[in-house]
């Protein structure tokens, strides 16, 4: 085999630590299997790819490291070049010696070597192989009804493609539905996305699944095979006619959560009158009637008898080619915050109770009234960064509050033009089309007051909230007295994450965010091929962000299944016959189901994903992973552990 | 005693999902560590007992293993587990073979902690360095 060694600066990136000059003499120093060496200032641009092209041309090279980035950057782009060149683009070993090397170590020269003599090693042992083809479900699951699965969903089946869509609440819209006016055009929320919720409604290639959430997810992609858990809605959405008579007559009233608890629905409800599917829904914790002997008066009146009393949880099973992850955001829990009162007291609310008071649909109908006794307020403060930038909350900056608060002061001014408003701030970014327009026109138009400075604490005196706090310009103590005080609460995960995490295999971040494959590059794409992340899962962001992720993500869905069939890595496991003694160790660990033992371990290639579980477990290394066979990692081991020294005999007689 | 400018050998299998791209992201955010050895595994629980017993036979210092959270961040469903219950078969290997356990160590990191890869080769490094040259001969 004639194995080509390409070293890469990556600018200054790797040179700066390593003397990539001599990683390319040594490696040729002292591994006889080196034919070739050399270097480039960057090897992933296209001259860079050129190079390593005719050089495997020139040299009659049949195996290449690529000794540059982690394999997670450029491992494919450096496959195609192999293929470019006609030789088979398994026989490819990188050598991670930047983020592994370079940027870690003061001087990694040494390390770089025996990296790169590592790789050299294994990629003498690897075999060619061939990509396996799989045929793709031109169907995406998208989770998540808010904006972005709503433009995610709608972009896909407007260009052909049938989309299973995943609820968990009774209606889609998500938090876009709660919000009064958009920032900085002052659309209102709902008159913009109520339209496209009834086109996705009306659309045959989407199929919505309300009240309900992804339990299970096996197979890889193009073909995954997914499992729905259904809730109950004991009302049959065909039917509905949404006339309201169900809600006159029952009798139980609780907090409605569409308004974060500032009024109250019954335990038939339909969340906002525009909801998709437009339909009733019986909220099972607190009606009476699902026992009928003891309510039962909303089926008495509806005329439509769309209520069923004994609907039961469904398990519906779906296949889909490509799944796109778009559950939101949450705000941060505001009573975690004590110094600033919420839960003490009624008139310290956070920023999505204020959009509702300000919503001309919402519990106070559009005028602005504070929750303790129904007044006015004359005088609000906005606390912003509540949570956010605080070590003891959270690190990150929720990005949308500054101008929603922006937003709401301006909106209070419009609708209370005697009342004041106050903003603390730590600081304010306005980055975003028209954005530090907005936020000029909040001050100097409708004179808001912005106060740098943070809140220490807020107590009650009388029927008024007092707001303590430092105005860290002029270094003064402030305290305002403010009849409502709202909290800029930053954005958190939502709640169930976790769990989705582990359903999907998929990665978060360090904030509890969906981690994308590459924060520039691919902000849309999962490490796990075939997954999609959009929206405010993967980081904080506002609207007009989200609805141009939901498109990305939905692009790369579409890139993905239009093309019929997929390439994936053969990296399988494979049985020597001679070896296996049919013990069955392998069936019985496989996570897969993929090897079943008849008269031999036989592997299914396409349940395979390559672990290698098995082989680290059978008892005659009869089954081995290809590409990364025990004798593979021992010369490996061997170059990492002595190669550096250049030890060609074995160094100690230990007995294992 | 162990010379000051003494520097273990210390390999590390790290899986590709949880352990690899940890230690990327350590990079990227250029936190400096110890240098140690990284082997790219599909799974932590695809590295074979008999290769962790063949590193300290090659002449390695320590031996370090990271794999994703348990219960349920493996890529594979249970390989962390497995490595788990292996790691401790091979520890119990090596004190019958008279050689510290301690050199051995597992470590559930995910792709976002690069801190806790840097902090974790530091303590490992530290510790090896603590227990000197693994000399064991028959």
């Amino acid at each position: 085999m004639r194995i080509g060694v390409f070293v890469c600066h990556c600018g200054r990136n790797i040179s700066s630590t390593v003397d990539v000059s001599r990683v390319v003499r040594e490696v040729s120093e002292r591994s006889r299997k080196v034919v070739f060496s050399t270097d480039y200032k960057y090897l992933c641009s296209d001259p860079g790819q050129k190079l390593i092209e005719e050089k495997i041309k020139e040299e009659n090279l049949d195996a290449v490291v690529i000794a540059a980035c982690s394999p997670s950057m450029h491992e494919e782009t450096f496959r195609r070049v192999l293929k470019r060149a006609g030789i088979n683009e398994y026989l490819l070993e990188i050598a991670n010696i930047r983020e592994q090397c370079s940027w870690v170590h003061e001087d990694g020269t040494e390390k770089a070597i025996a990296l790169t003599l590592a790789a050299v090693e294994k990629v003498s042992r690897n075999e060619k192989l061939k990509p396996i083809k799989i045929g793709v479900k031109r169907k995406c699951l998208v989770i998540g009804g808010g904006i972005a699965g709503i433009t995610a969903s709608l972009d896909l089946a407007n260009s052909g493609f049938e989309v299973i869509l995943v609820e968990k609440s009774p209606t889609i819209g998500g938090k876009m539905a709660q919000l009064s006016e958009t920032f900085p055009t002052l659309d209102c929320s709902q008159c913009i996305l109520t339209p496209l919720m009834v086109s996705l409604s009306r659309n045959d290639r989407i199929k919505l699944y309300t009240m309900s959430e992804v339990v299970e997810i096996d197979g890889y992609v193009g073909n995954f095979r997914v499992k729905i858990k259904k809730k109950p809605r004991y009302v049959i959405e065909e039917k509905c006619t949404v006339c309201g008579e169900c809600e006159k007559v029952c009798p139980v009233i609780v907090p409605n959560e569409f308004d974060r608890g500032l009024s109250y629905r019954k335990a038939i409800y339909i969340p906002f009158p525009q909801a998709v599917p437009s339909s009733y829904v019986i909220d099972p914790n607190s009606c009476l009637g699902l026992n009928p002997v003891v309510c039962g008066k909303c089926k008495e009146v509806c005329e439509a008898d769309a209520i069923d009393y004994h609907m039961r949880e469904e398990t519906i099973e779906e296949e889909v080619g490509a799944i796109i992850v778009a559950t939101g955001y949450e705000l941060f829990p505001k009573d975690r915050i004590g110094e600033y009162g919420y839960g003490t007291y009624e008139d310290v609310i956070d920023a999505l109770e204020f959009e509702r008071i300000l919503s001309s649909t919402g519990p106070t109908g559009g005028t602005v009234k504070r929750p303790s006794d129904g007044r006015t307020p004359k005088r609000v403060v906005f606390i912003q960064c509540a949570g956010s930038r605080d070590e003891n909350y959270l690190e990150y900056c929720s990005k949308i509050c500054c101008m929603y608060t922006a937003k709401q002061a301006m909106l209070y001014k419009h609708l209370v033009p005697e009342g004041e408003a106050y903003v603390f701030y730590i600081d304010v970014r306005t980055a975003g089309k028209g954005y530090e327009e907005f936020f000029r026109r909040v001050q100097e138009e409708e004179g808001v007051i912005y106060i740098r400075g943070k809140v220490s604490r807020v107590y009650r005196e009388g029927e008024n909230l007092i707001v303590e706090g430092v105005d860290t310009l002029t270094g003064k103590k402030l305290t305002i007295e403010a009849d409502l005080v709202v909290l800029s609460t930053g954005v958190v995960p939502p709640e169930g994450t976790e769990n989705l995490v582990s359903v999907l295999k998929i990665q978060q971040d360090q904030s509890g965010f969906l981690k994308e494959a590459h924060p520039k590059l691919k902000p849309t794409e999962t490490l796990t091929k075939g997954i999609f992340i959009c929206g405010a899962i993967q980081g904080p962001k506002d609207i007009t962000e989200t609805v141009s992720q939901a498109k990305g993500a939905a692009s790369a869905v579409m890139e993905l299944l239009s093309m019929g069939e997929v390439e994936r890595d053969p990296i399988v496991a494979r049985v020597n016959e001679e070896y296996c003694v049919a013990c069955k160790t392998c069936e019985s660990l496989c996570p897969f189901g993929a090897v079943k033992v008849r008269d031999k371990a036989e592997v299914n290639e396409a349940l395979c994903e390559g672990c290698g579980i098995c082989a680290a477990s059978c008892p005659t290394g009869a089954i081995e992973v290809v590409n990364n066979k025990f004798d593979q990692f021992e010369e490996v081991l061997e170059v990492l552990i002595n190669g550096r020294e250049k030890l060609e005999t074995e160094n100690s007689g230990l007995p294992l | 005693m162990v010379e000051k400018s003494w520097r273990p050998r210390i390999v590390a299998f790290l899986c590709r999902w949880c352990g690899y791209a940890g230690a990327d992201l350590a990079g990227v955010s250029r936190m400096k560590y110890p240098e140690i050895y990284p082997i790219r595994v599909n799974c932590s629980g695809s590295v074979h007992p008999e290769l962790i017993l063949d590193a300290f036979r090659k002449g390695a210092d320590g031996v370090l293993i990271c794999g994703c959270h348990t219960p349920n961040d493996c890529h594979y469903i249970s390989g962390n587990y497995k490595a788990l219950k292996r790691v401790a078969l091979v520890k119990k290997l090596l004190s019958q073979l008279g050689i510290n356990q301690e050199r051995v160590r597992l470590e559930w990191i995910s792709a976002a902690e690069g801190r806790k890869f840097s902090r974790v080769v530091k303590e490992f490094y530290e510790k090896i360095r603590e227990l000197g040259p693994l000399e064991v001969r028959v």
